[in-house]
């Protein structure tokens, strides 16, 4: 471990939060203008070319406002809680590889924060994580509002990860017939689905495993607290639910985690089920450089299908009511995701070992 | 299952507005500052007191006018005509008129009571004030200058299309071009302000004909 390798780990990492911020930023936009569009309006295009710098302008706005603490508010908590949102956030992209690997000063660098071989436990750990933000916000504020939204935070995301884990069971168990002796690592499971079925179809997790995908965008949408799922923030019947009583920096960091949640939950669905960085680099045909951007231009292009279609379904559904959202939790998603584990693991268990009787 | 035909449903109605929006005509707002939407040819602006072509006012101070005004926004105080150089042609002139727009309503019946066609409305609608005692307009401001054109209250304000003064509400009580009994009652269209030397509207019967 000498200076470059140093080097190489802390550009790494300023890449990735680089990267995360700059989605946001882009995100936050992108939803304000899909949502514009769908309702037949033209969305924020003051400020810089398109209104790009929009949620510049709103960021720099919030960091000069004033940051209110309720009386009643329990204060360590409260400044605690924002930051709690915002780590496990830019914590949980780390393990997400974004490109393929490159060679640098004679290292194989992974286009990833950090190789970890436990990638997909580190990602359920940290959206986990990001609940008790949430909670300890709506606790912590004194207040009715956040309280209620932070409650509705723990029911809903604890039913939602269940249905979230076991459609990541059935996709890594899949994986581990295409990676010697299975593998949790996010990059194995990417290097997992190079290459084509019947030599036109990719390789992509989604064909054999579509019942999970399904489960696993439900519940990440769930997951991250986005409409229809939303009820920790509704604002027709909490005001703002769990950040009612923040303001200023605070509530600018529970916005860049929400987005930074969404960009990173698109990122791991679209790294489980839909190849990952996997595509058509064109290798000896363009310039080097250009297929060795190639991988990163597909990654994201996959991560905005994924972006999009959050921003689309908000802009389209109306919100849950409590009960169909728990209804549609636990009588609808985890059994499906367990009738969905049994079949996958009944056809590879045959396609591994045979039938039984043979 | 059916929840899931309603979901596409739903999404596939969203899609289209959103092709509509950017690509085809679905785009329902106008950037206002920048953008201004022509507006109704009834539309209800600020007032103009108008002149006859060779100058004269045709306010004549009767204040009918403020009596047919239901919020009571507007004060006229008549001023007999000083024989030698009279202000209109009638016995009496303007000589104090003001309009509260704060108070005013915009519903038009001053400019149906009027008699002579005096006071009409414009197209023009931006008069925001930092004081209350702008939004009181009084004769320099709501009376047109002999060239035709109207002052405001605010020449620079950018917000505002001066040329819009110029356009009228075009519902006038007209009795009749010139006077003449025969068009006693029909209603004409006056696209500006200024002189009543229209055409009529054709009547009913010409129109089906």
């Amino acid at each position: 471990m000498d200076r470059v390798d140093i080097l190489i780990v802390v550009g790494r990492v300023l890449l990735v939060f680089v990267l995360l911020l700059l989605t946001t930023v882009f995100n936050v936009w992108l939803e304000r203008k899909v949502v514009a569009d769908m309702q037949n309006r033209v969305g924020p295009d003051r400020a810089g070319p398109w209104g790009l710098l929009q949620t510049v302008a709103d960021g720099l706005k919030l960091f000069f406002k004033e940051q209110v603490t309720p009386a009643k508010a329990e204060y360590g908590m409260f400044a605690l809680a924002p930051l709690l949102a915002i780590v496990p956030a830019f914590l949980m992209f780390m393990v997400v590889p974004f490109g393929q690997p490159f060679t640098i000063a004679g290292r194989l660098v992974p286009l990833q924060g950090t190789e970890l071989n436990v990638g997909v436990l580190f990602v359920l750990a940290m959206s986990s994580l990001a609940v008790y933000a949430v909670v300890l916000a709506g606790w912590s504020s004194g207040s009715k509002y956040p309280l209620l939204g932070g409650v509705r935070a723990t029911a809903q995301a604890i039913s939602y990860e269940a249905a979230m884990g076991l459609a990541m069971v059935s996709v890594i168990m899949f994986a581990s017939t295409s990676t010697v002796g299975g593998s949790l690592s996010l990059s194995d499971i990417v290097a997992g689905q190079a290459g084509t079925y019947l030599g036109f179809v990719p390789r992509w997790n989604i064909f054999p495993q579509v019942v999970a995908f399904v489960i696993f965008f439900l519940a990440i949408i769930a997951e991250t607290n986005r409409s229809p799922f939303d009820l920790v923030e509704a604002e027709q019947e909490l005001v703002g639910g769990f950040h009612t009583e923040y303001s200023g920096m605070r509530f600018a960091m529970y916005q860049l985690a929400e987005y930074c949640n969404i960009f990173s939950m698109s990122a791991i669905c679209a790294t489980l089920f839909l190849g990952g960085w996997n595509g058509p680099t064109f290798e000896g045909d363009v310039p080097t450089f250009v297929s060795a951007i190639l991988p990163t231009v597909w990654f994201l292009i996959k991560t905005y299908a994924i972006i999009f279609s959050f921003f689309w379904i908000r802009a389209t559904m109306p919100r849950l009511r409590y009960d169909q959202l728990m209804q549609l939790g636990w009588k609808r998603l985890i059994p499906a995701a367990l009738v969905w584990l049994m079949v996958s693991t009944v056809a590879i268990s045959v396609r591994q070992f045979g039938l039984p009787w043979n | 299952m059916a929840g899931l035909g309603a979901f596409l449903k739903g999404l596939r109605v969203t899609g289209k507005v959103m092709v509509d929006t950017v690509f085809g005509d679905g785009l329902v707002t106008t950037k206002y500052p920048e953008e201004f939407r022509p507006k109704p040819q009834r539309f209800h602006g600020r007032h103009v007191l108008n002149r006859y072509p060779d100058g004269m006012e045709k306010c004549i101070g009767c204040e009918l006018c403020a009596g047919a005004c239901p919020a009571r926004c507007i004060y006229v105080r008549g001023l007999d005509n000083p024989p030698e150089h009279p202000v209109s042609p009638g016995e009496r002139y303007g000589y104090v008129y003001e309009i509260n727009m704060l108070r005013c309503i915009f519903c038009g019946l001053c400019v149906e009571a009027c008699p002579t066609e005096a006071i009409t409305m414009t197209h023009l609608f931006e008069m925001s004030t930092s004081n209350r005692g702008d939004a009181i307009y009084t004769r320099n401001e709501l009376l047109m200058r002999p060239d035709g054109s109207v002052p405001h209250m605010f020449p620079e304000d950018p917000l505002a299309k001066m040329s819009e003064l110029a356009t009228a509400d075009g519902w006038v009580r007209a009795t009749a071009p010139s006077g003449v009994a025969a068009y006693e009652g029909v209603q004409a269209w006056q696209g500006t302000p200024g002189p009543a030397s229209w055409a009529p509207e054709p009547t009913q019967e010409e129109l089906d004909a």
